[in-house]
């Protein structure tokens, strides 16, 4: 039997700084595209999981990384699963429009990783991933999609002897 | 093969009319059928298509055009459909690409999204003429001026023509567009409402879909 081709998966974190707290008016269009484009995650083709927080819908109540910072922790089967519904579905709108809600960014504020097929990535995990994708730049074991690396060369980056990945 | 080759590919006339008729339907498209469709038999056809294949600018696989499978199913069909690489040539010889990329880059970086989405809509409404298109076909004409291949979907359903809507095959945009979507997407938005017009009967809306441009067109009178 071979190998699966899903036996890793994508994870996926961004972190955005808000410009005002989610309860003001300025902030209204965003938080009304959350419910619709989560549902729209959820049944996209190729989504696996995303992070919720107990007892709310999406995880905008966490804030792991700062108290204007909101985290969007997800997993999918391929590069191409998340890249459809990032830029290809109704959530395109939202990062169309995300100066008006997020403060920009100067460091990289989505990091890509490969996981183990069934693995659910910490938020520890996925603020890790960000920082040595900030210290390092892309590489197997932290990138992005301009400079997306295979399941394969993780794997490969991650045993070879000598490398601290 | 050069592009410039590949391009010469398409001075034959019957060869033009295949390629664009199977490049129009947006899926693959049979020997019979692009026959049919240009006027000529199917040996000739088959000479032809073949011919854009070894050109690369078509692409040909195998498939059941009937549907059925097993045995009695009888020989699959070979179909054709659009390659994926572009083809460009320009004399003398210029890189529009890589500037697009670097100002996309830059602006990018720089956080300028509205500013390009300004100088976007000026740019549609320069383009515009004396006044906005009244219906979706005559907006479909301009579009397809500016090589956005639209076609129409809905056509005849339940909702009649208030429920039709324009989609488009192709972005112009296309590699800085994935290089950097909500930036470039944006800018094309912008260009597609300075065009159209926000206020007439037509209206543009972004409504992404994979392997197609991010607006799509609907009229204005539903309400």
């Amino acid at each position: 039997m071979t190998v699966s081709p899903h036996a890793a998966h994508l994870a996926q974190l961004n972190v955005a700084t808000v410009l005002h707290p989610l309860d003001d008016p300025r902030m209204a269009p965003f938080v009304e595209l959350l419910d619709p484009v989560n549902a729209a995650a959820d049944a996209a083709p190729g989504f696996v999981w995303r992070l919720v927080e107990d007892g709310a819908a999406d995880a905008t109540g966490l804030r792991p990384a700062g108290e204007d910072v909101i985290v969007n922790l997800t997993v999918w089967e391929s590069r191409e699963a998340l890249w459809d519904f990032t830029y290809r579905s109704g959530h395109l709108d939202l990062v169309r429009r995300r100066r008006e809600w997020f403060l920009r960014h100067v460091q990289a504020h989505l990091v890509l990783w490969w996981v183990p097929a069934g693995h659910r990535p910490t938020v520890e995990e996925a603020l890790e991933r960000l920082a040595h994708l900030r210290a390092h730049g892309p590489s197997p074991r932290a990138f992005t999609f301009a400079s997306t690396h295979t399941a394969a060369e993780a794997a490969e980056a991650a045993g070879a002897p000598g490398v601290t990945v | 093969m050069e592009d410039i080759d590949a391009i010469a590919a398409l001075q034959d006339p019957v060869r033009r009319r295949l390629y664009e008729y199977v490049v129009a339907q947006g899926r693959e498209v049979g020997r019979i059928e692009a026959a049919e469709a240009a006027g000529v038999a199917r040996n000739l056809a088959a000479h032809h298509l073949d011919k854009l294949v070894e050109s690369g600018l078509l692409e040909s696989g195998s498939r059941r055009l009937t549907g059925r499978s097993g045995p009695g199913a009888g020989r699959p069909a070979k179909v054709y459909t659009r390659a994926r690489a572009e083809r460009t040539v320009s004399l003398p010889a210029r890189d529009y690409r890589t500037a697009a990329e670097l100002l996309a880059e830059a602006a990018e970086e720089a956080g300028i999204d509205s500013a390009l989405g300004a100088a976007a809509r000026r740019r549609g409404e320069a383009l515009r003429g004396p006044s906005a298109p009244e219906g979706l076909h005559e907006a479909m004409e301009l579009l397809a001026g500016r090589g956005y291949e639209p076609y129409l979907e809905g056509a005849g359903g339940a909702d009649g023509p208030a429920g039709q809507v324009v989609r488009m095959r192709n972005c112009p945009f296309h590699a800085v567009a994935e290089s950097f979507p909500p930036l470039v997407c944006g800018m094309n938005l912008a260009l597609l409402e300075g065009l159209l017009g926000t206020e007439g009967p037509v209206r543009a809306r972004l409504d992404p879909r994979p392997g197609e441009c991010c607006v799509a067109l609907s009229k204005n009178n539903v309400h």
